[in-house]
């Protein structure tokens, strides 16, 4: 029944500083298939982002290794002028900053139509006005014929990051990747933008790729989710095993930092040390190792590879299987945060 | 006597215009906003954004012009200029939001960190660098640090050094204006988790603002709902989570993503119905303009927005 839209295999991007290239995104492997979501997570400097603009080619002057494959056909390396015509059409992307992803000097209503011009040039001008008039119902803007002739700055941001998802999904994209799409949004303007994202997957079908770093976000909206470290997927399950049954140390940890929905006040954990830097970024051994120092050294594989822990479910090296929290050595439940 | 005591605090900002400039209306961005806060107690102030929450903190330490109303603390009227005194200015301190545009980015952390310290007391070089070590020491960074400059520091630390200036000079109420919101979930509970250690050591009051309902959760003892300016519901954490009463209090905290995924289709049902409540009885809570009523207690702590009966 699922059917494969987009294989990602050994992916690295890795940006030039000085003489020698770092790896942001370092073997990412990850597929995803149609009327489904898949989330990602991670804290900032994990590379989420710079993944998803290797998605969409977006990088200016990074080395893109690995490959892309997006309906059978690899991607990764096309050149722009090919790559336009899937841009906005088959593929599309919602960006974290409505205000920067606007252009301030356009009126939103050709800000949307522009895609349309692109990629349905048989279209008349005014069945265009209509089908743009028709998006910005479709995301809950009142007043459309109002909001067609207005400026970004004249919008709220939650407004505008609407006019930018109306922009991604003008040509209905089989792959709609969404980075932070909420993250500068109020709670109640969160819920009625995810609720939309939600609707839009089951009325095209597509597949979805959300990128954040609110853990809460991810557990409304993913069908399977991927935890990412240091330009690593760390861990990759579907959205209950990964909520009840964390592994790697770095989900566990996590999942424990969230202050607790059921209200405790107790003490959050917290996470030793800081998110390496790219320059920094251990290159051998596992990556988490420097920030659970309390595990022992032997816990670690040499080079950690993905494990199959059970079906659909993958986890980075095998120090997960001797991992505990410090504080913890009475019996507390492992896995903190989804209770029962 | 309260230790805070805010009595129908407005701040409306003025908006100008015409060919003469003059003030044609104003925004209100606090109208009448009263609350009580206690010694050692975290107060927290949620809202939206442009619902007033940081205008509100902001009157309070006196960085924004009052319109009318007081803020009495310990007793005094604080919005009278001649009661800003110097050991005022001292007890009352602020944490803000952005730990990247808060701190100067040419001073070392020294200069930073001793620059309440050297308005307020003389101290020689020494003493002076001695404190600023131990407060270093306190939120958990290296006395060596004080020779780097804010950009060595990640989000966290930096915020943790906004925090050390905070409470150099030993205040009694903190205003903490969106103290994590900047900043990643693992960092944020080390701010957080501090932020309780130094109030349970140093014996804090917080006026702690945010939107992040889980935060405040966590974080506050008493609580209030701020909307366009005005207090739509005020209690304990117990009153405003378990047993909310204002149609847009139960709105906002429908629309707190569940971390159980296992929840998700009773928080979508969840959310519609409260949603379509929304919709149907919005007049019942809201006046002509949109606004919120005035406070009505329903129980000893917990106060909501509703109309007179009668």
């Amino acid at each position: 029944m699922s059917e494969e839209l987009l294989e990602v295999k050994n992916l690295k991007t890795s940006f030039r500083i000085g003489e020698e290239h770092y790896a942001a995104v370092d073997d990412v492997t990850l597929t995803l298939n149609k009327n489904e979501v898949l989330g990602i997570v991670g804290e900032s400097g994990s590379g989420k982002s710079a993944f998803a603009f290797s998605l969409m080619g977006l990088h200016n002057r990074a080395k893109i290794e690995g490959n892309i494959n997006f309906k059978g056909e690899n991607i990764a390396n096309t050149a722009p002028g090919k790559l336009n015509k899937l841009r906005g059409d088959d593929m599309a992307m919602i960006f974290q900053d409505p205000l920067t992803a606007l252009n301030p000097l356009m009126e939103v209503g050709d800000q949307i139509a522009e895609t349309l011009i692109l990629h349905r040039s048989d279209m008349s001008q005014k069945d265009r006005k209509a089908r743009v008039i028709e998006l910005l119902n479709m995301v809950g803007i009142p007043y459309p014929e109002h909001v067609y002739g207005q400026f970004p700055h004249e919008l709220s941001g939650g407004m505008r990051q609407r006019v930018v998802i109306a922009i991604a999904i003008a040509n209905k994209p089989e792959l709609l990747i969404a980075d932070e799409p909420t993250t500068a949004l109020d709670v109640t303007i969160q819920a009625q933008i995810l609720d939309l994202i939600r609707n839009l997957k089951n009325d095209m079908n597509s597949g979805i790729i959300l990128i954040t770093h609110d853990l809460g976000v991810i557990a409304e909206m993913a069908d399977r989710v991927a935890v990412m470290y240091a330009g690593q997927i760390v861990e990759v399950s579907d959205v209950h095993t990964l909520f009840e049954n964390p592994l790697h140390p770095y989900t566990r940890s996590l999942l424990n930092s969230v202050p607790n929905a059921e209200g405790g006040q107790d003490k959050l954990h917290v996470i030793q040390g800081i998110v390496p830097s790219l320059k920094k970024l251990p290159r051998e051994g596992c990556r988490f190792a420097s920030r659970i120092p309390w595990v022992d050294a032997s816990a670690h594989e040499e080079n950690p590879v993905m494990h199959e822990i059970a079906p659909g479910h993958f986890v980075r090296c095998t120090c997960h299987s001797q991992f505990y929290f410090p504080d913890e050595s009475k019996e507390v439940q492992s896995n903190g945060v989804s209770g029962s | 006597m309260a230790f805070l005591e805010v009595k129908d605090l407005k701040v409306h900002f003025p908006i100008k215009g015409g060919i003469l400039n003059r003030t044609i209306d104003h925004v209100r961005a606090v109208d009448g906003v009263t609350f009580e806060v206690e010694q050692g107690k975290t107060y927290g102030l949620v809202g939206e954004s442009g619902s007033g929450k940081t205008t509100t903190g902001r009157a309070v330490i006196g960085l924004n012009h009052v319109t009318s109303g007081k803020v009495f603390y310990e007793g005094t009227d604080i919005t009278k200029k001649q009661s800003k005194t110097k050991a005022l200015r001292k007890d009352i301190q602020m944490i803000f939001q952005d730990p990247y545009s808060s701190l100067n980015p040419r001073k070392r952390v020294l200069d930073v960190i001793a620059e309440p310290l050297r308005n307020f007391e003389k101290l020689s070089k020494q003493e002076e660098k001695k404190r600023v070590q131990e407060l270093l020491e306190l939120v958990g960074l290296s006395p060596e640090a004080i020779v780097k400059y804010p950009h060595e520091f990640s989000g966290g630390q930096r915020q943790r050094i906004g925090v050390a200036r905070a409470i150099a000079l030993r205040p009694k109420l903190i205003i903490a204006d969106e103290p994590v919101s900047a900043l990643d979930v693992s960092v944020q509970a080390q701010v957080l988790n501090f932020m309780q250690d130094i109030q349970q050591e140093l014996g804090l009051t917080y006026l702690f603002i945010s939107h992040d309902l889980g935060i405040v959760k966590h974080m506050c003892d008493d609580i209030a709902i701020m909307y366009r300016g005005r207090y739509v519901e005020q209690g304990t954490r117990d009153d405003i989570f378990n047993n909310p009463q204002h149609i847009y209090t139960k709105r906002l905290v429908s629309a707190i993503p569940d971390i159980n995924p296992r929840n998700r289709e009773k928080q979508f049902h969840f959310r519609e119905e409260v949603q379509r409540e929304f919709e149907h009885s919005y007049d019942d809570y809201f006046d002509n303009e949109g606004l919120a009523y005035g406070l009505q207690p329903i129980s000893g702590s917990h106060y909501v927005a509703l109309p007179e009966k009668g």
